[in-house]
């Protein structure tokens, strides 16, 4: 059970990723939603619950297999103090370490992903091989909900079971949307939950806004008896005011009075 | 099923790596693995019929440190798995081995969906990617170590479920990315890769009892090709001819091609799969023939080439 300062103290990192994120969907397009509706998530799994050694490089594994949310990924990595907060804004620009998808140019990054659907089969890989080293490293990947569309999710759902992968995680941010529309429209995806039940495995439904639900699931996921899913049900662009839970939200940029209401609100929150 | 394929050699040398390597694993799509199973049967893992988990799995052990050699059939892993080769292999830099079974027209009568006849092509496109395709069971051996001792992905090419794999007499050692001069020769330039040097060497004996002088290369290592070699060749022997068990379009004929025309001297002709699907049905000695594959059609292309001006 978490206390309730370190969920306060949680809390306020999410929205710094939140404002961060801000900072670079007022300068530019880019997929906001993805990372505003995971920042939560991420900050529980970068502030609580990954283990760092004292060197500061990360003793369990990530894999954002959800790549086009990897403004909220870069943004953990200012949080870590691994990049400059100016250099958000920046991203995509000539001669940014920062691109639109994770690459192995940007600090903190453990895997380049950006094609859907690849990086649930490397954390099985990753965490089959940490098995075999006996290690106490925990693989965590996070999945979009419109992800699942992909097969090879299915193939890796598939197997994870099959090699008794206790320390495999993996989360899915059920933000409802994806690129042209709602899942629910362009392929439904739900009921998730049972998806992930009928491939064996072990599965906590979350509110992914819900702090303390947050931290809860991934501490209950990371006692060793998975491989365990988090399904995470979210808003898409969450903290943006007029944007949040449209389908605008996938890819946009806000203009300067959206990125003004959205970063009072994210104050107001505080 | 040949006697190769009951106690094929990549796997006695993926085995004989792994006692002195903890790292080496093998992961398979729905394959056994003979002997390195039952000496490591925590080491090997069938993840069933998922190309592209597959190789995303591999991507991860290795990932983690480990030096994964993947079984697989080389139609499926190379175009189902593609891009989990480029993006989670080569882009993210993991040691990778792939070992494709079932290449070329090996699979016969089981049809075009179980020709391998693009994978060379494809590959041949992924930046840092190795692609080496062994002439008999013992360049398999040398493959699988050579592939073990680089640091990045490798494809090795590996026929043996039909053709002829037994030890080629007189092959000398092979390094990876460097032809191997099997005969001197000055008239013109035999290039073969994997199933295609046998053939090569009896076109160039027939060749040589009507006194024709051909160079015979086994180019062994498709990428990085030696690029010397074949410099060297259409320079000295002006004109080259190449022989694949793989489509004309993008194999080794490709490669050399591409090579001739940027340095702008010598000739190239290609023989390989043609441009079609191979929808015949017979077994793979026929299919070879079919495909102009056999060392009659190979001797008459190479004699077409010597005629040509």
């Amino acid at each position: 059970m978490t206390d309730e300062t370190e969920i306060r103290e949680l809390q306020q990192r999410a929205l710094s990723l939140r404002r961060h994120i801000v900072s670079i969907a007022s300068a530019q397009r880019s997929h906001l939603g993805g990372s505003m509706s995971s920042a939560d998530l991420m900050a529980a799994l970068f502030f609580r619950f990954l283990r760092f050694d004292s060197n500061g490089r990360m003793h369990d594994h990530f894999l954002l297999s959800k790549g086009h949310a990897v403004h909220v990924y870069h943004a953990c990595m200012v949080e870590l103090e691994q990049i400059a907060a100016s250099e958000l804004p920046l991203s995509g620009t000539s001669g940014s370490r920062l691109g639109g998808h994770p690459t192995l140019r940007a600090p903190g990054v453990e895997f380049a992903t950006g094609s859907l659907g690849h990086a649930l089969s490397v954390g099985v890989g990753i965490a089959l091989a940490e098995a075999l080293n006996q290690s106490d490293r925990r693989t965590v990947v996070l999945l979009g909900d419109g992800e699942l569309q992909e097969g090879s999710v299915w193939e890796a759902a598939f197997c994870a079971p099959h090699f008794g992968l206790r320390n495999l995680i993996a989360i899915v941010d059920a933000n409802e949307f994806q690129a042209s529309g709602s899942t629910a429209e362009i392929m439904a995806v739900e009921p998730i939950a049972e998806k992930w039940l009928a491939f064996r495995w072990q599965v906590i439904e979350i509110d992914g806004h819900d702090m303390r639900a947050v931290a809860d699931a991934l501490d209950e996921a990371g006692r060793g008896s998975g491989p365990v899913a988090i399904v995470a049900h979210t808003v898409k662009g969450k903290g943006t005011p007029g944007v949040e839970g449209t389908g605008r939200a996938h890819y946009t940029r806000l203009t300067a009075e959206e990125a003004e209401e959205t970063l009072a609100a994210l104050s107001a929150a505080r | 099923m040949s006697s190769y394929m009951s106690a094929p050699p990549h796997l006695a040398a993926i085995t004989e790596l792994a006692h002195g390597n903890p790292d080496v694993v093998i992961v398979s799509q729905d394959f056994g693995a003979g002997p390195f199973s039952d000496a490591f049967p925590g080491r090997h893992f069938d993840v069933g019929i998922s190309e592209q988990n597959l190789v995303g799995v591999a991507a991860g052990l290795a990932h983690a440190g480990k030096l994964p050699f993947v079984l697989s059939m080389a139609p499926f892993v190379s175009m189902r798995g593609f891009e989990q080769i480029r993006d989670d292999c080569a882009y993210n830099r993991n040691n990778v081995k792939i070992i494709a079974l079932f290449t070329g027209l090996e699979a016969g009568p089981w049809g075009a969906t179980h020709h391998a006849m693009e994978d060379i092509a494809l590959l041949r496109t992924i930046p840092g990617m190795t692609i080496i395709v062994p002439a008999d069971s013992n360049e398999v051996g040398w493959a699988v170590k050579a592939a073990a001792a680089m640091d990045g992905p490798v494809y090795i090419r590996l026929a043996g479920f039909a053709a002829d794999m037994s030890p080629i007499e007189g092959s000398p050692p092979l390094r990876a990315g460097e032809a191997a001069l099997l005969r001197e020769g000055s008239q013109l330039t035999l290039i073969a890769t994997g199933t295609a040097v046998r053939t090569a060497l009896a076109v160039h004996d027939a060749l040589a009892r009507d006194g024709i002088d051909a160079r015979l290369l086994n180019m062994h290592t498709i990428k990085p090709i030696d690029r010397a070699a074949v410099v060297r060749a259409a320079r000295e022997t002006g004109k080259l001819l190449t022989i694949e068990e793989h489509s004309i379009i993008g194999g080794l004929g490709s490669a050399v091609a591409e090579i001739v025309a940027e340095v702008g001297v010598g000739r190239v002709r290609r023989v390989g799969i043609p441009d079609r699907f191979c929808t015949e049905i017979g077994p793979y000695r026929e299919l070879l023939a079919l495909c102009g594959l056999d060392a009659a059609s190979v001797e008459a292309s190479a004699r077409e080439l010597i005629r040509a001006g």
